[in-house]
């Protein structure tokens, strides 16, 4: 009986896992290789050759995607490390309202957030309206619809997802270890570049891969704040399954995109040691 | 990642010898990039008392309450936050309950296949949400199933379940085992250690799952996009409605979801530095 217990503790969450995840991916996996279309039913017909042609045919936009998650992320690193540092050095007392404040945005739903910036950035808005009345702007100058746009929801909507596991990391650095590499006359770029940094990469490493993935994968923005030429690989996927019901090129489309994602993931977590990479997403 | 992160934060000795200047503009950037994440949500709230007339609500036209009492006005979109609350509510149910017995096996006992869970699990965190909807909706659609609220709710407890588990667990290897033998010595069953002593000292830990879960569900989009059938949630129903001006009533039922949230999120945070 006591053997048993954590396997009837895990039963039904990991019941829930498999039916709802894994054997999900084998139907889509399935569904790839059929053709037809939704009039006439699809058949199994095991076309490997869709893959090949959908990654041809929407290469663009593949590339484009992981364009925008790589530039997303970066930009992320640099705005959310010294905002993580500072909470964790200085923020004293106080550290916990900061994430707290870190965190509130996510009681508005992010659709709303979105939307709101549209407004915000329409071409005659309160941002854009008053600076073209005034001159400072050429009339035909927009901000929506560009690729700026599609980066800036991106950042702005991953942001603290990246802020919070960088916190983590450096939280957890003990301050007795950079007055011991003062102590020892360390200047304090030295105990910054040979101590703090260091300690902390575990924590960018894993919001690097908390927002890398969602924001290559991600539609919502660019169907808002984009235009024609920043549809991204998301937004295929989204409009074969669900407006033109072309269930083979979407299952497709999203099996590739797992992939890649997965293949990524798995390297990533090698390169860099999988426990650590494991631990640190958990936090 | 949660509000157990958060609770478990305490004050450190502060390095000694920094520059003086150099906190202070770090501290400016600090609040500068606070108030960035803040922008679009004050946006939200003031134009909520807008006195537009036009459909389009983007020109600050004057202050008014009028919209809080046309709330009905839209009746689609009272449904489609009422079917926001039905979800979360029920994902929250169900995935507190069954992510909670996944973070005990997995805090508390070592066992054969404990590396697969963990790996499904992050695969579950870890997989796009697009690509999670994607098969889901192929797994609905090859097994005939109509979709609908039963399937947003599976799908809502498939993403949230992992994060759950993640927090109990850390508050389950954080306990002193002791106390529950000291139970146990003292004669209580399995079952009374566990409802009297062990639950008590996991519950903040349940707690903050409970509210991540309700949280991600009532926020989440994409999945639900693929999921959702005929049912409309709040999310989807003001996606739809951005191609013809999102009228005030959004910001306003947006605002007393933010209020609600923030309440909560205070609540919680000040009891768990209270317990602690």
């Amino acid at each position: 009986m006591k053997r048993l217990t954590p396997y009837l503790l895990i039963l039904p969450g990991g019941l829930w896992l498999v039916i709802f995840l894994v054997v999900p991916m084998v139907f889509m996996a399935s569904v790839s290789l059929q053709e037809g279309d939704s009039l006439n039913g699809f058949v199994q017909t095991f076309n490997v050759g869709i893959y090949g042609d959908v990654l041809s045919q929407y290469r663009t936009q593949f590339l484009r995607s992981a364009e925008y998650g790589l530039i997303g992320t970066l930009i992320s690193i640099a705005l959310a490390y010294p905002m993580a540092y500072w909470i964790a050095f200085k923020g004293g007392e106080r550290k916990s309202t900061y994430l707290l404040l870190v965190l509130l945005p996510f009681f508005v739903s992010f659709v709303l957030r979105t939307v709101s910036w549209k407004f915000l950035l329409a071409d005659d808005g309160m941002v854009l309206g008053p600076l073209k009345s005034a001159g400072l702007l050429p009339e035909d100058f927009h901000v929506l619809q560009t690729t700026a746009a599609v980066i800036g929801g991106l950042v702005y909507n991953y942001l603290p997802f990246m802020i919070l596991p960088i916190y983590v990391a450096l939280e957890r650095v003990d301050p007795r270890v950079i007055e011991a590499a003062q102590d020892l006359y360390a200047a304090r770029r030295q105990a910054f570049t040979r101590i703090v940094l260091p300690l902390s990469l575990p924590g960018v490493f894993a919001g690097v891969l908390m927002t890398f993935v969602p924001m290559t994968a991600d539609y919502v923005n660019a169907s808002i704040l984009g235009g024609p030429d920043n549809t991204m690989i998301g937004n295929i996927i989204q409009v074969e399954y669900l407006t033109n019901g072309d269930y083979p090129t979407a299952a497709a489309l999203s099996f590739a995109l797992m992939a890649a994602m997965l293949i990524g993931i798995f390297a990533y977590a090698r390169a860099l040691g999988t426990e650590n990479v494991l631990e640190a997403a958990a936090r | 990642m949660s509000a157990q992160t958060i609770a478990e934060t305490n004050a450190r000795p502060v390095a000694r010898g920094r520059s003086r200047l150099g906190d202070r503009l770090l501290k400016g950037y600090v609040w500068l990039v606070l108030a960035w994440l803040f922008v679009p949500i004050a946006v939200m709230v003031v134009f909520g008392f807008n006195d537009t007339r036009s459909k389009s609500n983007v020109t600050w036209q004057g202050f008014t309450l009028k919209w809080w009492g046309r709330l009905d006005e839209y009746p689609q979109m009272i449904e489609a936050v009422v079917s926001s609350l039905q979800v979360a509510a029920l994902v929250t149910l169900i995935t507190t309950a069954i992510g909670t017995l996944l973070g005990l096996a997995l805090g508390r006992y070592r066992f054969r296949g404990q590396g697969a869970t963990n790996l499904v699990m992050f695969a579950a965190i870890a997989s796009p949400e697009i690509v999670m909807g994607a098969s889901l909706l192929s797994l609905f659609i090859s097994a005939g199933v109509k979709t609908g609220f039963v399937t947003v709710v599976i799908a809502h407890v498939l993403f949230s379940l992992s994060f759950v588990a993640i927090t109990v667990r850390a508050r389950v290897v954080g306990l002193d085992r002791s106390i529950e033998e000291a139970a146990r010595d003292l004669g209580a069953s399995t079952w009374v250690t566990f409802w009297r002593v062990t639950f008590p000292m996991i519950l903040p830990g349940v707690v903050s799952g409970a509210l991540l879960a309700f949280a991600l569900s009532i926020d989440d989009f994409v999945i639900t996009q693929f999921t959702n059938g005929a049912l409309q949630t709040f999310p989807l129903w003001i996606f739809g409605a951005t191609r013809n001006g999102v009228p005030p009533q959004v910001n306003i039922v947006g605002t007393l979801i933010f209020a609600v949230g923030v309440a909560i999120a205070v609540v919680n945070s000040v009891t768990a530095r209270r317990r602690t």
